[in-house]
């Protein structure tokens, strides 16, 4: 274990900062209504240590919103195909939460599996992902229901904050070469972070979503679940906007598309929503005509499908963005507890 | 770099044929002349004019064919209606082989699930477009069965449209599959010209009362194939005989994109081709 005192905070970030790139926490502004989202850490940026999670999920850094993947260049009946793929710098993401930890084995699932996602792999490889313990978790996070702990947070190095510092664990390579190359920090008894551990787990101990069930979900219960009479009543009042699918860290679908510069044509991925109707739309038809199709498909997906092929792990991380940003106070959580009653 | 299965390879169209009048079938070769890959029969690949859209066709040309592959397109959308605007020289990019294939070279046994059609008797079922996936299978076939007699048992072809003029593959079937196949022919309405068979391919099978010692492959429109199957369960048959191939809006093809996901199954991956068994375990969403 290492730490550094708080007074160095800054100063190690300015370390880390000069040989790789460094996304953190910051507030968003003066308002503190916009929350805090990842920035690029400069002399004047001000780690928000204390705000539980970002308004955005760190998936951006792996999966960006939108990318370029190829160009090609048409000339009358030819076509001419540009890989314009670079290998990624090396940078840093401080201040990871554990279910944003989590839910990049999420990711890692979907795009490193056969054949691998090159674009996602080549950010992957070259990101270290520093993660803090949860001093503050809130009464929308729920990710002890699915197996997370928010006081011991996984990533390449774990940190956790203390009154007069920030202690420090590597747990990959990847994370022990980043330690090794910042020589302000100092040693730490390994037992260092037990009182910090402990404040966390007093608190996620009393929030009111710690009971919440998975018992009624899982790959075995498919059919079941897909034709409860619930879902009608749930999706009702969905506008399909699709807040919850870009807030969320596991949300993974995308589209990809053409963009016709003038110059050439550049074809860009950029996420996509299962709760939009052009989602499944052919000219030949629509196998999810209606809102109620579209919002079940978005929960079945984690709650059922994915954990179908991925050994019951489910594909939520319970960091209660959708709860946050729901204009119909629609999600997950009450989802769970419908589906749920009468079951658990 | 790696190689990314989202980033295609350029083909060149060298011949288009008119099947129907909303069909054409386009015959693709990479610029070196020769074929852009191999696949099975059954595989897809996604076929795109840049700029224009991609999309996912099935590859209608057998893998015993080594100087070509074909696709067989119907003209209802942006992307097909662009394609069939193509002359030959067009240039397209490509990317596969794409999905499962029919298991032409499965043996069914007891200790697979009987999953397989390697020297079974076939009998296929097909609805105007949902020829093209199944031509694959029915020239692939032929071609073995001429190399090794009991490569498969014998093969059944029951075929419709809405008329005579939207069978596909029209002037093959007459040449060359009535050769060695036993082809029955039906169009939905009489039509002048044709002393045929008329009626609906559910109908139709039920009275033709095939072998229920046969396979089934069918591919059609899905109305079409949900008769179908009715009537052949009807007539004894079981789900565990019968395949189909599937389509669905994709765009990834390699079961990342999350666009055909159905239950636990992405249909660009774990499918297009399903045994009706699999699917009954799946929710009814396509």
């Amino acid at each position: 274990m290492k730490k550094v005192s708080r007074e160095n905070l800054d100063a190690l970030f300015a370390a880390i900062a000069e040989a790789k790139k460094l996304y953190l926490p910051v507030a968003d502004g003066t308002d503190e209504k916009r929350g805090v989202k990842y920035s690029v850490w400069t002399p004047e940026a001000k780690y928000a240590a204390e705000a539980v999670n970002t308004v955005r999920s760190a998936k951006d850094f792996f999966f960006p919103q939108v990318e370029n993947m190829v160009n090609f260049k048409v000339n009358g009946k030819k076509i001419e195909v540009d890989d314009i793929r670079t290998e990624c710098e090396d940078f840093v993401i401080f201040g990871v939460r554990a279910c944003d930890a989590a839910s990049f084995k999420i990711l890692d699932s979907v795009y490193l599996s056969e054949p691998v996602d090159t674009y996602y792999q080549n950010r992957r490889e070259h990101g270290v992902v520093m993660t803090m313990s949860c001093s503050k978790p809130s009464e929308t996070c729920f990710c002890s229901v699915f197996g997370i702990d928010a006081a011991e947070p996984a990533g390449d190095v774990s940190c956790w904050l203390t009154d007069d510092a920030v202690l420090m664990q590597a747990n990959t390579e990847k994370g022990e070469a980043l330690l090794a190359s910042l020589p302000m920090l100092e040693d730490a008894a390994d037992d260092a972070a037990e009182e910090s551990k402990a404040k966390t787990k007093a608190i996620l101990e009393k929030l009111p979503l710690k009971n919440l069930s998975t018992d009624s979900f899982g790959g075995d219960k498919l059919m079941e679940l897909f034709s409860s009479d619930k879902w009608a009543s749930l999706s009702e009042a969905c506008l399909g906007c699709g807040t919850c699918t870009f807030v969320c860290p596991t949300c993974q679908c995308y589209d990809i598309r053409d963009y016709d510069t003038g110059h050439g044509v550049q074809r860009f991925r950029c996420w996509d929503s299962c709760m939009y109707a052009d989602f499944t739309k052919t000219a030949g038809g629509q196998p999810r005509p209606t809102q109620l199709e579209r919002f079940r498909q978005r929960f079945m997906h984690k709650l059922v499908y994915y954990p179908a092929n991925n050994d019951g792990v489910f594909g939520c991380v319970g960091c209660g963005r959708c709860m946050k940003s729901c204009p119909i106070s629609m999600n997950i959580v009450k989802v769970m507890k419908t589906l749920g009653e009468g079951n658990a | 770099m790696k190689q990314e299965a989202l980033i295609p390879k350029v083909g060149v169209v060298t011949d288009i044929r008119q099947d129907t009048p909303d069909v054409k079938t386009f015959r693709v070769v990479g610029l070196d002349g020769n074929k852009l890959f191999e696949h099975m029969p059954g595989q897809c690949a996604m076929v795109s004019i840049p700029g224009i859209g991609e999309g996912m066709f099935s590859i209608t040309s057998s893998p015993t064919n080594k100087e070509f592959m074909e696709f067989s397109i119907k003209k209802c959308g942006c992307l097909t209606s662009w394609l069939h605007m193509m002359d030959v020289g067009q240039e397209v990019t490509v990317r596969g082989p794409l999905g499962k294939n029919f298991p032409v070279e499965t043996v069914p046994t007891p200790e697979n699930g009987n999953y397989g059609l390697k020297g079974k008797d076939l009998l296929f079922i097909a609805g105007g477009i949902g020829l093209a996936p199944l031509r694959s299978v029915i020239n692939y076939c032929r071609d073995k069965k001429r190399e090794n007699p009991g490569a498969y048992g014998s093969l059944h072809i029951i075929y419709g449209s809405r008329s005579k003029d939207d069978l596909v593959d029209y002037q093959e079937i007459l040449d060359e599959w009535s050769q060695d196949c036993k082809v029955d022919l039906t169009i939905d309405r009489e039509q002048e010209g044709w002393d045929g068979h008329v009626g609906f391919i559910p109908n139709y099978v039920k009275e033709l009362k095939p072998d229920l010692n046969r396979t089934v492959l069918i591919c059609g429109p899905p109305i079409m194939i949900k008769f179908t199957l009715d009537g052949l369960k009807e007539l004894g048959f079981q789900e565990e005989q019968v395949y189909t191939t599937m389509e669905l809006r994709m765009k990834c093809g390699i079961g990342k994109c999350g666009r055909c996901n159905i239950g636990d199954k992405y249909v660009c991956k774990d499918g297009p081709v399903f045994r009706f068994d699999e699917l009954s375990e799946l929710p009814n969403e396509y």
